[in-house]
């Protein structure tokens, strides 16, 4: 399955979609999140941290670009808001080759360290608190993970 | 007498200075570097890191001389270990462990949120027990401290920091960066024009800012749906009010609650003017807690404080090795993964 689209109607329902991803994914993988400010990627990520067995709570990496987490696996979770404009190495492809799930905030202004294959997660505020969250798998290990969660 | 030399460099600023007994600043040298960063609407590491390394030395120099001392006077050497910017920690923890190492003087490393609340010791002897609230652009916390050097954190932030909220904020008003002091200033001429959700938290000392981010960038939309244009100073006073009244209320509570000597604001976001006034004035109904709120120079960011707290840190016997690395999501003493 290359796309699957889900919709949450609270915050609840959008921790529960992210805890349902945080027990799919396998070691090595990338998830990129997209949507506006305030769209659920941050909310999202918490649930994912859950899923994964992270006991810390999730905050916004927005002000140190990445936090590390421990769960059954690391968690990298990068945050590339600020990075726009800029291109620089800051040694975030060694840390996406190593045992962790890695989850880019802001993707499209760190181009160069994205690979190949990955899981897109587009994240759309409807109205008030109703968000839809269209999935793109690139690659077969990522179809596979959308077969399962969908 | 105790001398501390204490660097760093966890953000924007590359700073060191010269403490004598953690109380007495004899040399406090900050090189800026915010003018580089408003043109990319934030700090951007890379840039700040290569800047660092270009002002260290000067910065360590011009401390020494100001302070009319050599690195013979000096007992130890502190620096910033985390939290911060990956890069830019690196540059201070190398520049502290090199001299440390050159001098054959004690490291110790300081976690930067400690030093926010240590910056206190400038204004007033510290009174324990003493509860912190620490404010600033990756951290929103509140710190119980039963005696000195002993913290237990009660609240923190469930998504963003108060400080990212304000840069955010201001970015979707366009007000540009930093956002902190943008928006305090131009809410001054706003006024409860808008109404926005107040946050809400399972624990009452936690906080939250992300979804009233949201409801600001909702406010704004649906404003634009109508085809009308939003009132900047409103919706700024508006924001700031619902973010401000909600933290004085969840600070004021653990007060009560945990009957603190002492409460002491700390960090960037202390120097928000509106937030010292609503402060001031609900802590006048508590008089047996005594309020300090930190001079301006002590809230930004800034290595006196980082000698203040790493005289304390001193005395209580921390030493760090030749070994030690920057630790980004460094948490504060005591405090468990």
């Amino acid at each position: 399955m290359k796309n699957f689209t889900a919709y949450t109607e609270n915050v609840g329902e959008t921790h529960a979609l992210g805890e349902k991803i945080g027990r799919a994914v396998s070691e090595n993988m990338v998830l990129l999140l997209s949507g506006d400010l305030g769209a659920g990627k941050t909310t999202l990520t918490q649930g994912i941290a859950k899923g994964l067995g992270v006991r810390r709570n999730v905050t916004s990496p927005t002000f140190t670009i990445l936090k590390i987490y421990r769960g059954r696996m690391p968690l990298y979770h990068i945050d590339a808001y600020r990075l726009e404009g800029v291109s620089q190495d800051l040694g975030f492809e060694e840390l996406m080759e190593d045992d962790g799930l890695t989850v880019i905030e802001w993707s499209q202004f760190v181009p160069e360290i994205i690979p190949d294959e990955y899981l897109s997660v587009s994240i759309h505020l409807l109205d008030e608190d109703r968000r839809r969250f269209d999935f793109e798998a690139k690659g077969g290990r990522y179809e596979e993970l959308l077969e399962e969660l969908a | 007498m105790t001398l501390i030399l204490a660097i760093e460099s966890s953000c924007d600023e590359t700073a060191c200075a010269i403490v004598r007994d953690g109380k007495e600043i004899l040399s406090n040298i900050v090189s800026s570097q915010i003018n580089v960063h408003t043109r990319y609407g934030g700090v951007v590491p890379e840039v700040a890191s290569r800047i660092h390394v270009e002002n260290i030395s000067t910065v360590i120099t011009a401390a020494l001389a100001a302070a009319g001392v050599t690195m013979d006077d000096i007992d130890a050497v502190a620096y910033t270990r985390g939290p911060g910017l990956i890069g830019s920690l690196h540059v201070g923890v190398q520049a502290a462990k090199t001299i440390a190492w050159a001098y054959n003087k004690p490291l110790v490393p300081v976690n930067h949120m400690t030093g926010h609340i240590y910056a206190n010791r400038f204004v007033s002897e510290l009174e324990f027990p003493l509860l912190a609230l620490v404010i600033s652009g990756g951290h929103t916390q509140l710190i119980w401290m039963p005696d000195d050097w002993t913290f237990e954190e009660i609240g923190t932030t469930g998504d963003d920091a108060i400080g990212e909220a304000y840069d955010k904020v201001a970015r979707v008003l366009g007000l540009g960066y930093p956002g902190g002091p943008k928006i305090d200033k131009i809410a001054k001429e706003g006024g409860p024009h808008y109404t926005l959700p107040t946050p809400k938290t399972a624990n009452p000392y936690d906080f939250s800012f992300s979804g009233l981010k949201t409801a600001v960038l909702q406010m704004i939309q649906r404003e634009e749906k109508k085809g009308e244009e939003i009132n900047i100073p409103d919706a700024a006073w508006c924001f700031q009010e619902t973010a401000l009244q909600s933290m004085v209320k969840k600070t004021v509570a653990a007060v009560q609650e945990y009957k603190p000597k002492m409460l002491v604001l700390a960090g960037g976001v202390a120097a928000n003017s509106r937030l010292r006034v609503l402060m001031e004035e609900q802590m006048k109904a508590i008089p047996e807690t005594k309020l300090v709120i930190p001079p301006l120079y002590c809230c930004t960011d800034n290595a006196a404080m980082i000698g203040a707290a790493g005289y304390v840190a001193y005395m209580h016997g921390e030493r760090g090795g030749f070994d030690a690395s920057a630790d980004p999501g460094m948490l504060m003493p005591g405090e468990e993964y």
